[in-house]
């Protein structure tokens, strides 16, 4: 690599540093003063995207990026005043799930408005042509972007630093009570950094039109690029951000640069890491002290009563006897829920007893899949040693992703998570040649004597029943009550000899085990795997599913598990904008029941 | 016998020597009161002590086997007890279930997946919780507890390893006169017959001079005194630098 072109790999990764910044520095100062984790904020930048490829025809480039970008924005304020202004005071992980059902109304409402193919937008006129540069082109308009993200930098700082206003976001930032005891305007002021927040994530996207087309799959990605971002540079921390972008702008910008395109996701993995061992509050982030007697009082643990276990063992027997009465689509949506249910369960494990909030349980769950399904399709082994291989593929990703997870708590864990589990999606969606691409593998066909309806159910009923039973039986193990101790009191835990970083890690990889498990049966129930089977989309399944049956009780994530199934079955079916109706229905479920279905239940009759 | 014995100990933060050649030593049934004023290095030293801190420079010997610069969690297996100044709790669990997890941790047996946990050492438990007195609450949830309740509990499970050495940092705060008496009553029966070694530290000069066999004094990171309560009490250098006069 000459001289020439390493500076021009240099600029590029500074180029993109610039975009990623701004999105990041969003989501950090929402972060900051609201405690709420956006997780809509990839598709405010997809709306600033759209919006601006819209605008530009009538009203030019130069005017179409900051109209798109002020669209956003307002649309934010509103967005915060109408919804989430409601739930502040509701248990963090729902905040963070109504942002989700953000993300896929604004999806369905961009397909909507404009359509499911890409759109190109148009060169920034006067910055349209190349400079060049050591002997080499280069986009004059990537130039300004380099420009750009200093100065949005600067701006922001003078904003913070030496504004009034700034003052009072600083100041809340801190102490949120306590500003607001001071006289704070504290509705005001959270709409109005939401507001901000989501102009730099709409001015971000717009500003990208001349370099890429506006397309539907980018809320996600851009999302999970600026959660990386934010946790390499230290949540809430602004000149953190800008940090954390260069480094992992230059480092994209180099793997591709070099031709190992493909290794710039491990690359990526490889710097987050180092980091997180480093320093697990980010390069400029702030040790946060432990916080005493933080979030909801977590409910106690009762053995189940004797009627309880009659009531499960009939559902069993229900559920035995069905095939005898009834078969045909009953049977096929009833294997899906069965084994939803055991990733909802495995899900619920590490998240109820074991506090650790994933918002990439996915991954294990597609772990599972694919090892399952390449063991058939690559080595031509049995189903039965398909089945029993793939959730140790799963539980050997979970262990290794486990091992920095448990370094962190709260909504960093949740962003890193995340993360891994985009890095799989990447992996399975990139590597044609093992994976199938975005094609997935076809043709996993359980053994003959499995492969009826019938038959089939009752393996995923035995395996899926043996699976959830066990999970539920070891919360109240030892091993269970140490989990729940570590959650309940890190201080007290480790003061008696609890070793609670070693039991969250074995408890994550038992964790993925099951979900693996319950994947590995989703391949051979379905015959095919495709990336979908890992995607983000489908970590949220498993989060709605425990959110909606209620973290608080055992048995809520099979409820919760069997409503999202069939809600999703029947409303696919039936609705073009299946997206939009799912994320409306999440968002009314979670204004009305703060407290999860079954916990909504439970307090309004167990009195 | 010596249980404790602390020798030359200090630990600094950047120029800051927070704890500066601190020795002492303490025995078997005997409760030594740790005392100074704000910034006088008392917490540094017990979080050296309890593993939370390493220490620059010194020795921390329990039962002659040094335990410095091993973790928190280490320290608790080799026997020592701990309750904090605030008290930490699992709060999702009963009273009994809290000193049942101690047990269980005590015997290694935290790893073990299948057996019913609450049914594990039932009878030991509830021995202990009759011992501070909280047998009448075991099936009680901890989120429950009045504050007073919350202290015995934690001694309960602090006591579930048969500690050689029971830590305690400011074991009566925030707690009323009649209540602090009961509880430190409560500590020294628990020293004299299970013949454990108590350090706490205290505010409270009443609770110290009342229930202290001895006391010892930090001042700017350094020991500045030692010895009775009587004689602390009487100490020139402890009334200027510590109680400024102020007496009581």
């Amino acid at each position: 690599m000459s001289y020439a072109s390493v500076l021009i790999q240099f600029l590029n990764g500074l180029a993109s540093a610039s975009s990623l910044f701004l999105i990041a520095a969003g989501l950090s100062l929402i972060f900051g003063v609201t405690r709420v984790v956006n997780f809509a904020h990839g598709s405010l930048f997809m709306l600033g995207m759209y919006l601006a490829v819209a605008l530009a025809p009538g009203v030019g480039f130069w005017l179409a990026v900051p109209l798109a970008a002020l669209a956003v924005g307002a649309f934010g304020a509103v967005a915060e005043s109408l919804l989430l202004r409601r739930l502040y005071r509701a248990p963090e992980l729902l905040q963070l799930l109504a942002t989700f059902a953000l993300v896929l109304v604004i999806k369905d409402f961009a397909l909507w408005a404009w359509g499911p193919e890409d759109i190109l937008g148009p060169r920034a006129p006067g910055l349209a042509g190349a400079v060049t540069i050591a002997g080499q082109r280069f986009p004059a308009y990537d130039l300004f972007l380099i420009a750009l993200g200093p100065a949005v930098l600067g701006t922001l700082w003078f904003l913070l630093k030496r504004t009034r206003w700034g003052m009072l976001v600083r100041a809340a930032t801190q102490d949120r009570d306590m500003a607001s005891a001071l006289g704070v305007n504290q509705k005001g002021l959270f709409t109005a950094v939401f507001g901000l927040g989501a102009l730099l994530a709409g001015l971000g996207g717009a500003l990208q039109i001349p370099r890429e087309p506006a397309t539907l799959g980018v809320d996600l990605q851009v999302i999970s690029d600026a959660f990386v971002v934010v946790v390499v540079g230290g949540l809430g921390s602004i000149p953190g951000a800008f940090l954390a972008a260069l480094l992992i702008g230059e480092i994209k910008s180099f793997c591709i640069g070099l031709g190992f395109s493909k290794l710039t996701l491990v690359a990526e993995f490889v710097v987050m890491a180092a980091v997180l061992v480093l320093r697990p509050w980010g390069l400029l982030g702030k040790v946060r002290a432990e916080v005493r007697g933080a979030g909801a009082l977590e409910p106690p643990l009762r053995l189940p009563s004797r009627g309880a276990l009659l009531g499960l063992a009939a559902l069993f027997a229900a559920l035995a006897l069905l095939p005898a009465l009834h078969a045909g689509y009953t049977l096929v949506l009833l294997t899906d829920v069965l084994l939803f249910a055991l990733f909802a369960v495995s899900l619920h494990f590490i998240m109820g007893p074991g506090g650790l909030h994933s918002f990439g349980h996915a991954a294990y769950f597609g772990l599972g899949a694919y090892g399952a399904g390449l063991l058939v399709h690559k080595a031509s082994a049995s189903m039965g040693a398909a089945l029993l291989a793939g959730p140790w593929l799963a539980a050997l990703g979970a262990a290794a992703f486990g091992w920095f997870c448990v370094r962190l708590s709260g909504v960093y864990l949740a962003m890193l998570t995340l993360a891994f589990a985009q890095i799989t999606w990447s992996i399975a969606f990139q590597w044609d040649a093992v994976t199938g691409g975005s094609n997935g593998i076809v043709g996993i066909w359980p053994s003959p004597w499995l492969s009826g309806k019938t038959a089939y159910y009752y393996l995923t009923l035995a395996a899926c029943a043996a699976g959830i039973a066990l999970l539920w039986r070891v919360c109240y193990s030892p091993f269970g009550y140490a989990l729940r101790a570590g959650r309940d009191s890190p201080l007290r835990a480790d003061a008696i000899g609890i070793d609670v970083r070693a039991l969250q890690w074995a408890a994550f990889t038992f964790a993925g085990f099951f979900a693996g498990l319950a994947g590995a049966l989703y391949a051979f129930s379905k015959g095919s795997i495709s990336p979908e089977t890992l995607s983000i989309p489908r970590s949220v399944d498993g989060l709605v599913m425990v959110l909606l049956g209620g973290i608080q009780t055992l048995t809520g994530p099979v409820w919760g598990a069997a409503l999202l199934t069939w809600l999703q079955d029947a409303v696919a079916r039936g609705v073009d904008y299946w997206r939009a109706v799912i994320g409306g229905v999440i968002l009314a479920l979670v204004l009305a029941f703060p407290q999860g279905a079954a916990g909504f239940l439970r307090e309004r009759f167990a009195r | 016998m010596t249980v404790l014995a602390v020798k030359d100990l200090s630990k600094s933060f950047g120029a800051v020597h927070a704890v500066h050649g601190v020795s002492f030593s303490l025995a078997a049934g005997e409760l030594l009161a740790m005392i100074g004023p704000n910034g006088a290095g008392k917490s540094t030293c017990f979080n050296l002590l309890n593993g939370q801190l390493a220490p620059d420079a010194g020795a921390i010997e329990l039962d002659g086997r040094s335990i410095a610069g091993l973790a928190p969690r280490d320290i608790w297996h080799l026997g020592v007890g701990r309750t904090f100044q605030i008290t930490a709790t699992f709060g999702s669990m009963s009273v009994r279930e809290n000193v049942q997890v101690a047990l269980l941790s005590h015997r290694r047996r935290l790893w073990s997946l299948l057996p019913l946990a609450a049914r594990h050492g039932c009878a030991e438990a509830d021995a202990l919780l009759a011992r501070v007195g909280m047998l009448e609450q075991a099936e009680r949830p901890c989120a429950l507890l009045a504050y007073g309740d919350l202290k015995r509990v934690e001694l309960a499970v602090a006591l579930a390893s048969r500690p050689r050495l029971l830590l305690m940092d400011e074991p009566t705060a925030g707690m009323a006169p009649a209540e602090r008496d009961a509880l430190m009553r409560l500590t020294t029966a628990l020293a004299r017959d299970e013949n454990v070694a108590v350090l706490f530290t205290e505010h409270d000069m009443d609770v110290v001079f009342t229930h202290a066999d001895r006391v010892i004094v930090l001042a700017g990171g350094a020991l500045i005194a030692e010895g009775t309560p009587q004689a602390v009490r009487a100490d020139t250098r402890v009334r200027e630098i510590y109680l400024g006069g102020a007496d009581d």
